[in-house]
């Protein structure tokens, strides 16, 4: 292990884990959610969506709902003054419909009323006419051009091709397999809320649970017509995200309700409607064939890649290229040809969600290279160190990894961790597949061994003018050194309020530092995603006290007086490139994460159900600014994987979605996670500050895969989709 | 909406008789989610919560009379001796939370044909006590379930307790679902076999829960008393006890696979069961 800073010394800085300042209020139930927001004399909005995922609108009569007693307004897409369109990469996606509704759910019309259930009620009166038109579900018939035309480009969102070495490189063993990933949800706790409040100046203030304030105020000033001043976000609690949150849900639809009634409107979706409020996982078909010699070294990987995109584009286009970017795996193969497509259709909008395009490519070529061993003969880990990308490998993109890649020192970890003990005879239930749910007492289960390995990109990749802002002032407060941070930067729930202060106490040798409430008041800090946030703020903070430490000179903070140090600083990452058209060359990312998986489970194999024993995982962090925020996250990313492994999808048919709660819903309890033994590596990639790697996403990629693995092993099963269903299993 | 607070049992009768229409509640794990969801939209609620009559139970040589109001938490805790069958029922109940609250009367008045419960008080014989201010009947579980989340029960009649008979016999419940806890079920089994007598009965598996009477003829008039059970004759039960199932497709599960599950559940449950006797013989003798 290396390390690339020494931390100041300072109690509490960089490479310690102090108490976050928002987990105590958490814990005990008193932190304010967005959804907690509360002003006198406030509204409450309503959203009346679409029922059909494909319809042309007739008419629309607001006559009874204007009626009911209490209500304050009704509005339509006739009611939004300025562009009614808006969009993360595309502005395809009408703020509310105008003439056709093309996903089940879409916004048609807002209502605000004195009580939530008064606004319910009268949208219930609103009588909208639509006629009903075919709706095209399958990605592949988008693809080539079956069924209606979504949008005016035609169906497919983006294709990103990869053609890397030689596209006719044959091969003494193939494997060819195709895979399927359902439609995975963010599932975060916290519904959509919000509370706009209207302003003297014409404006409107928004606070918001949200990933990325300044992209939705972009979006917001569009749709209302307002100069960017006078439309300003404060982020409220948020209760998670994952992604989910990074395209518009309230935003423009409160601030529209508060700006013509002249009151405070708060807006909280409930389970069912966040389940058609926020984009979801794209779900994937992928096709993939390997080309190795007998020795299970990889010739070539050809592969088509389908992402459903729904309805909207939402962030497809960068999905897409993650997958086809990523399309391999952390090996190396001298010869790849990869399509990937993502594609409108008439299915619930799919975007961002932890993993973003490379949690589907991964369940696939790790399916895959499971294959190859078979055919080889080979041990699971065997054919993927023999295959594994080090520092200096060359991506299918052409890009050379230009820092650490333990891939296969993160295997060999792995191999090196104990085995759970065998079952004992008499077992406690709660360790059984089923639980208490008492479905057997030993009876047809069987055991499994299964690894994986992923890969993520960091930060924001292929050009993308990737940078954040941040504020420190540093005074004497009390006599006391004393540092004020302020950024744009979206705290959701990762813990980023604490690594910032660590980071402020690293550099400016200060105890006492306070995090102001992020808002749009200072620059943009870029989003709440792609693993970037540490990195990227994190790295301008950081940067921002380098400026203060400047200014301060060779004084001690103490001896600051009356004078206050105040630096603001835009901070980047270095630049990437854009994908070649033709070939997906580039050097399109800014850094690569690596994390392995492996999975010990007892399935049923009568019954088709699973206990996932035991999952362990090694990852390289470069550093842990905060060694139990990362374990924290590699374990919530390890269980998110795991609920795509084996329970969680929104199943739709004909483009409606079936399962809209938590009901049916299902992410996995404290009995169906088990405890993780996790070796954090901290190889310092020089690029970065403090030598740090993105650690949110990796383990989400691999996780997946290392238990359908095992799960495999158990039964003999091919199991080419997930989640796993006990009917998959079981064959009935 | 009114929201109806009875004091005694006299006064929630009273009021159910003049608000036929009135939702009772009791730990709301049911309703409320139909409240929130908008699914449901009653002129009334009527809450139990302060009906001391319902929140007991007491037991007899003739068996158990357990109230309508007594949380699952409390089965498991005091009543797992004598009604084992119930208290694994109650045991996959939800979370810890929604057993604090959820009761076998809450269970019994939705009716759901996922209901955990259900195939437990058809296979032990339960009767449910309904009031009104007519009087008090008992109803047998077997006559309960009349269609899918429909119940026996007169307007005017509130579920006052569940009787269950005293029973030296073995229990089992057994129930698939897709998480290894807080899950509704997929499917449900549960057997009981006393004084060679066999009670089985299959839950989420048909419109109502219900019993399966031709696995149960079959299964007494072949149980070898004493003896080891054949592989054949548990698969057979298994078999038999499927085909009785009506199950449907739906996101939960397949309806083949639901029959599948309930055939290993119906043998895996007999072995248990079987077992259970078997030990008791050989400790008596």
């Amino acid at each position: 292990m290396t390390t690339t800073e020494q931390a100041t010394g300072t109690a509490n800085g960089i490479g310690t884990s102090p108490r976050r300042p928002d987990g105590t209020g958490k814990v005990r139930g008193e932190f304010a959610y967005s959804s907690d927001l509360w002003h006198e004399d406030m509204l409450w909005g309503a959203t009346l969506r679409s029922p059909h995922p494909y319809a042309r609108i007739k008419g629309i009569d607001l006559t009874e709902a204007v009626a009911v007693q209490g209500v304050y307004a009704v509005l339509t897409h006739e009611d939004v003054p300025g562009v009614n369109r808006y969009g993360l990469e595309h502005a395809d996606q009408p703020v509310l419909a105008v003439d056709v509704v093309r996903y089940q759910g879409e916004p048609v019309a807002l209502v605000a009323a004195d009580h939530p259930e008064t606004a319910r009620r009268a949208m219930k009166r609103i009588k909208v006419e639509y006629e009903v038109l075919e709706p095209v579900t399958d990605v592949v018939k988008a693809v080539s051009g079956e069924g209606a035309r979504l949008h005016p480009g035609g169906n497919i969102v983006r294709h990103v091709p990869i053609r890397h070495g030689n596209p006719n490189a044959t091969a003494e063993v193939v494997v060819t397999g195709s895979y399927e990933v359902g439609m995975q949800d963010q599932a975060f706790l916290g519904p959509e809320s919000g509370l706009a409040i209207p302003a003297e100046d014409g404006g409107v203030d928004l606070f918001v649970a949200t990933q990325w304030l300044h992209v939705d105020q972009r979006q917001i000033v569009a749709a209302l017509g307002l100069p960017e001043e006078k439309v300003r976000l404060t982020l409220g609690g948020v209760g998670g995200a994952f992604g989910g949150r990074e395209d518009l849900s309230i935003q423009v639809h409160a601030c529209l309700l508060a700006l013509r009634t002249g009151k405070p409107v708060k807006m909280v979706y409930n389970r069912e409607e966040s389940f058609y409020g926020h984009v979801h996982r794209h779900p994937a078909t992928l096709h993939y064939e390997h080309g190795a010699d007998r020795d299970g070294r990889l010739v070539y990987v050809k592969a088509r890649i389908y992402l459903d995109g729904g309805a909207y584009a939402s962030s497809t286009p960068a999905v897409v290229a993650n997958a086809a970017t990523l399309g391999v795996g952390p090996y190396d193969v001298p010869n790849v040809s990869i399509d990937c497509w993502g594609t409108y259709t008439n299915n619930p909008p799919c975007g961002a969600m932890r993993g973003f395009g490379a949690v589907q490519a991964g369940f696939a070529y790790e399916s895959q290279m499971d294959r190859l061993a078979e055919a080889c003969g080979l041990d699971p880990v065997e054919v993927r160190l023999r295959n594994a990308m080090s520092e200096g490998s060359v991506l299918p993109t052409g890009q050379v990894v230009d820092s650490a890649a333990p891939v296969a020192e993160l295997l060999r970890r792995l191999t090196a961790k104990p085995l759970p003990p065998a079952p004992l005879e008499e077992r406690d239930l709660r360790t059984l597949p089923g639980g208490v749910s008492n479905t057997t007492h030993g009876e047809g289960v069987v055991r499994g061994v299964g690894y994986a390995v992923g890969i993520k990109n960091v930060c924001f990749s292929e050009g993308f003018d990737d940078y954040s802002t941040a504020r420190v002032r540093l005074e004497v407060v009390g006599g006391e050194p004393a540092a004020t941070v302020q950024t744009a930067a979206c705290e959701v729930g990762q813990g980023l309020v604490t690594v910032l202060q660590q980071i402020v106490r690293s550099e400016l040798g200060v105890e006492r530092v306070t995090i102001l409430p992020m808002d749009t008041t200072i620059g943009n800090a870029g989003s709440t995603s792609a693993s970037r946030q540490t990195y990227v703020t994190g790295g301008a903070v950081r940067a921002a006290c380098l400026a203060v430490r400047e200014a301060l000179g060779p004084l001690s903070p103490y001896e600051l007086g009356d004078k206050v140090l105040d630096e603001t600083v835009e901070w980047r990452h270095r630049p990437t490139e854009t994908l070649d058209p033709e070939t997906g060359a580039g050097n399109a990312h800014v850094q690569y994460g690596f994390a392995a998986h492996r999975a010990v489970v007892d399935v049923d194999v009568d019954l088709g159900l699973v206990k996932v024993v035991q999952l362990d995982c090694a990852q390289d962090v470069g550093k842990a600014l905060n060694p139990q925020a990362v374990l924290g996250q590699i374990q919530g990313g390890s269980a998110q994987g795991l609920g795509l492994a084996v329970m969680e999808e929104i199943q739709t048919r004909d483009g409606k979605i079936r399962n809209p709660s938590f009901t049916d819903y299902l992410i996995p309890t404290v009995l169906d996670m088990p405890p993780m033994s996790i070796d954090v590596l901290e190889l310092a990639d020089p690029h970065a500050p403090y030598g740090l790697r993105g650690v949110g996403e990796p383990p989400t990629i691999s996780s997946t895969p290392a238990i359908v693995a095992a799960i495999r092993a158990a039964t003999g099963q091919a199991l080419t989709r997930v989640p796993v269903r006990p009917e998959h299993i079981t064959g009935t | 909406m009114d929201f109806l607070r009875p004091q005694n049992l006299a006064e929630a009768l009273a009021l159910k008789a003049e608000r036929p229409d009135a939702v009772p509640i009791a730990g709301g794990t049911d309703v409320m989610v139909e409240l929130n969801f908008d699914h449901r939209r009653p002129a009334a609620l009527l809450d139990l919560n302060r009906v001391g009559e319902l929140a007991g139970w007491s037991a007899s040589d003739a068996g158990v009379r357990l109230g309508a109001c007594v949380p699952y938490t409390r089965v498991i805790a005091e009543l797992g001796d004598r009604l084992p069958g119930l208290a694994m029922a109650a045991r996959t109940v939800g979370s810890p939370q929604i057993r604090n609250r959820g009761t076998v009367g809450g269970n019994l008045g939705a009716a759901s044909p996922a209901g955990d419960t259900h195939p437990v008080l058809l296979v032990t014989g339960a009767r449910i006590e309904a009031a009104s201010t007519r009087g008090t009947r008992l109803i047998p579980a077997d006559e309960f379930y009349v269609g899918v989340k429909r119940n026996a029960l007169a307007d005017d009649e509130l579920i006052t307790a569940v009787h269950l008979p005293a029973s030296e016999g073995a229990q089992q419940f057994s129930k698939v679902g897709t998480r290894n806890a807080m899950v509704i079920a997929v499917c449900s089994f549960a057997l009981a076999i006393e004084n060679y007598q066999v009670r089985a009965a299959i839950g989420s598996a048909a419109p109502t829960p219900r019993r399966v009477p031709e696995a149960e003829e079959f299964l007494a008039g072949e149980l070898p008393w004493g003896s080891p059970l054949p592989d054949s004759l548990k698969r057979r039960f298994g078999e038999l006890v499927a085909a009785a199932a009506r199950p449907i497709d739906d996101v939960r599960g397949t309806a083949a696979y639901r029959k599948h599950a309930l055939s290993v559940l119906a043998r895996r449950t007999l072995g248990w069961a079987w077992q259970d006797i078997l030990g008791r013989d050989s400790a008596c003798a």
